[in-house]
């Protein structure tokens, strides 16, 4: 799939991955808010982007659907190159691919009804034949995200975050994408707000079978509706796997780190659990560490990890993973296994060969 | 350890899991132009010295309102019935000379977003040592010390140098545990947090909470926590208060509640959080409560859940029920006509004593 297929624009290759990017990199002035990502996702699957506040992962969905000029690197959507497209080139893979955003009510218009926000992407893509046509639409994708079809005559100010919210699914699904991307499309929600736009999305994305960005740092929302999941750290993956693989053994001691701190809604479970403090919080993206970023905070962190940076590869037990420690068969140390409130420079030991393996 | 040096000088130490404060029926209504807003009624609440207690609710039900009300925070168009008892003295209507006394030294409080509570022109290390010139009446060279003190004991690596940093050079993290340094410069008896780590990540939100237990464990501070999170109140609560509407629907120890929600909201409430191993199959489905939250004015004699309740019946529409505890001595009490967990003949007991 070498092959560049740049120039029959539309024709999408239907077993090509919906959205493949390799090595993207996106600088604001000296900010390295994504550098050097790599990521693909196959046709009905969704892949969980996670990671800490200022990781860079609205910046990576925003590139994909290309509200972001990438500084190098290539987005292709279906198997078609995107990323030097302009925007009259652009136009065909446009319905290919929508978003969401994390706040229902900055993202609509305010002075646009919500019948003409759903209907607007068919409108600016010229398709959805006569204004019936439109409307006939909006109503059927308003009752598809659960809403009552008078809503459509109604402005966004006047509905619930959690209806507003459905409001933009149904905008960014009227055009029938084959990718979705949802970034943090529940955070700014009311716990039982949340559940019911994630049963939505999980049921839309089952019946509908569009692949999903599903963008989040909400641990849990991963688990219920994530297939493959891949963690960020300042601006650059350092572990992909499946869902199962990566909670039931997540190798890198950041995943470790950020599974062990996502506080569990069970008292007697959260008590028990090994708490891991990274101490100090995410480095600058200006500036970012040398050698591993995370080194800085990793538990487990020995003198090659600051001035050797670990690359990204494929390792036994499926997944990929950055980190020096991970043998090729995927084992490693655990930072959970750790002494707890261990500072860093405590458990810098070079005699780190003889580690623990990982835990049952 | 309780090295309570205060200087309202007649403050009893209570003992262990005597509470220190006691909130009784308390009601705060807005005047707005639309009319009177109802935000919370008859609100009781109770905190043990050293206990931390979790407030639980959906945005809007007043967790913040009844935070604001306890040292006399809210606005002038706001008006307050009920009792707020700290270690004994009424505060409620209390002279604002005296409230401000109190929340200087008493009750201290952390919001949600550190940086619009931050003077952004002061470097971090004057900020904190001026709650301790003007409260702990401290020397300057003292108050200098004890800042990069307090500023360790929250967490922060490298105290020395971060005391003369700005409020914009450092991340949300350390600006929230600069907050909580702030807020425990004079020892409180009660630190109230309102969703004091809602703006920040898991892994730094750990961090956080960390050093509300160590508060908790090493001066005895008494805390409430508001949040609508669960795993958050799974963390660090002893005992936990659940809100709805502008009431409390249940308080429980948090193993309890978890465990046995009695009232049907609460259960709503934790069965719609996604638990870890659970993933979203054809089948399976997290719980959603149907419907939306009332404005309490709708409902006055009746219980507010009743409209979204899947075991209401008329009586919950006609009546509000009131907190009681299902079996005496529990300390689990919840305000519902039926009980979740309970046969249609054991319905609620306070249901014939008190009303
Ligand atoms: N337009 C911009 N100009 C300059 N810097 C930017 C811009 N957009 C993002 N950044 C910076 O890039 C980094 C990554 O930001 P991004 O918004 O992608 O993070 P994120 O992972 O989505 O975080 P969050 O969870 O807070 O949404 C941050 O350091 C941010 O300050
Ligand atoms: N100054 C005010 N004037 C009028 N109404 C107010 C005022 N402050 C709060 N309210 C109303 O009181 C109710 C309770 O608000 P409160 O801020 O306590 O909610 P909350 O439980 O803290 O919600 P959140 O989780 O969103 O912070 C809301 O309906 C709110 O709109
Ligand atoms: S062990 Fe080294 S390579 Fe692995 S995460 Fe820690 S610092 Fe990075
Ligand atoms: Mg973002
Ligand atoms: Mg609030």
């Amino acid at each position: 799939m070498s092959t560049d297929t740049a120039t029959d624009a539309g024709a999408a290759d239907p077993g090509a991955p919906v959205l493949e990017l390799e090595d993207l990199v996106m600088h604001f002035g000296p900010v390295r808010a994504v550098d050097g990502v790599s990521l693909s996702i196959a046709p009905g699957r969704v892949t969980a982007l996670v990671g800490e506040s200022g990781s860079g992962k609205s910046t990576v969905g925003r590139c994909v659907v290309r509200l972001l000029s990438p500084t190098s690197g290539t987005v292709r959507l279906g198997g078609t190159d995107v990323t030097g497209l302009g925007r009259r080139a652009m136009r065909p893979h446009r319905r290919e691919v929508s978003i969401v955003f994390q706040d229902p009510a900055g993202s609509l218009d305010p002075r646009m009804l919500v019948g003409d926000v759903v209907a607007e992407p068919l409108r600016l893509q010229g398709r959805g034949g006569g204004r019936a046509e439109r409307e006939r639409r909006v109503a059927e994708q308003l009752e598809r995200v659960g809403l009552d079809r008078s809503v459509a005559q109604r402005y966004p100010h006047e509905l619930s975050g959690g209806q507003r919210q459905r409001v933009s699914l149904a905008r960014a699904l009227v055009s029938e994408p084959r990718l979705l991307v949802a970034d943090e499309p529940t955070s700014a929600l009311d716990v039982s707000v949340q559940a019911s736009v994630l049963n939505l999305l999980a049921d839309l994305q089952r019946d509908i079978g569009f692949a999903c960005l599903f963008i989040t740092h909400d641990l849990s929302a991963v688990e219920y509706l994530a297939d493959d999941i891949a963690v960020l750290y300042l601006g650059q993956v350092v572990e992909t796997g499946t869902r199962e693989e990566v909670f039931a053994r997540p190798r890198h001691p950041y995943t470790q780190a950020l599974l062990a701190a996502a506080p569990v809604a069970d008292p007697v479970r959260q008590r028990e659990r090994t708490r891991v403090l990274l101490g100090d919080d995410l480095p600058s993206a200006i500036d970012p560490p040398s050698g591993c970023r995370f080194h800085t905070r990793c538990p487990l962190a020995v003198d090659r990890c600051a001035t050797e940076e670990p690359v990204l590869r494929t390792v036994g037990g499926g997944g990929s993973v950055a980190c020096h420690l991970v043998d090729d068969d995927g084992s490693g140390p655990d930072v959970r296994d750790a002494t707890p409130g261990a500072t860093p420079d405590a458990t810098t030991d070079p005699d780190h060969d003889d580690r623990p393996g990982s835990p049952a | 350890m309780t090295t309570a040096t205060t200087t309202t000088g007649d403050r009893p130490a209570p003992a262990d899991g005597e509470p220190v404060l006691e909130v009784r029926d308390l009601s705060v209504t807005f005047t707005t132009e639309g009319g009177t807003v109802s935000a919370v009624d008859g609100v009781d609440l109770t905190l043990g010295r050293g206990e931390i207690v979790g407030v639980v609710g959906e945005s809007g039900c007043g967790k913040s309102v009844t935070a604001m009300s306890l040292a006399g925070l809210l606005p002038r168009s706001a008006e307050v019935t009920g009792s707020v008892e700290l270690l004994g003295r009424q505060l409620r209507g209390a002279p604002p000379a005296q409230l401000r006394a109190v929340r200087g030294n008493e009750i201290a409080y952390i919001f949600q977003e550190p940086m619009s509570s931050l003077n952004p022109v002061l470097t971090v290390g004057r900020q904190v040592s001026e709650v301790l010139q003007v409260h702990e009446r401290m020397s300057r060279a003292r108050a200098r010390e004890r800042a990069v003190e307090l500023l360790r004991l929250v967490g922060i690596p490298s105290p020395e140098r971060r005391v003369r940093q700005y409020p914009h050079e450092l991340s949300g993290g350390m600006r929230q545990r600069v907050m909580i340094a702030m807020a425990v410069a004079c020892d409180p008896t009660v630190l109230v947090a309102d969703e004091p780590t809602t703006a920040l990540d898991v892994t730094v939100q750990a961090g956080i909470l960390d050093v509300l237990r160590g508060l908790r464990d090493r001066l005895g501070t008494s805390i409430l926590v508001i949040t609508h999170d669960l795993g958050v109140i799974a963390d660090v609560a002893d005992r936990v208060v659940v809100m709805y509407a502008g009431r409390v629907v249940e308080r429980a120890g948090v193993e309890e509640l978890f465990v046995h929600p009695r009232h049907h909201y609460a259960a709503g409430l934790l069965s719609a959080s996604p638990t870890p191993g659970r993933y979203a199959a054809a089948d399976d489905r997290l719980q959603e409560i149907p419907g939306l939250v009332p404005t309490l004015a709708e409902q006055p004699d009746a219980c507010t859940f009743a409209d979204r309740c899947p075991a209401a019946t008329d009586r919950c529409r006609s009546a509000a029920p009131p907190l009681a505890e299902l079996d005496p001595g529990s300390g689990h009490e919840v305000a519902c006509w039926h009980p979740r967990g309970s046969t249609p003949t054991t319905d609620h007991p306070a249901g014939e004593e008190d009303a």
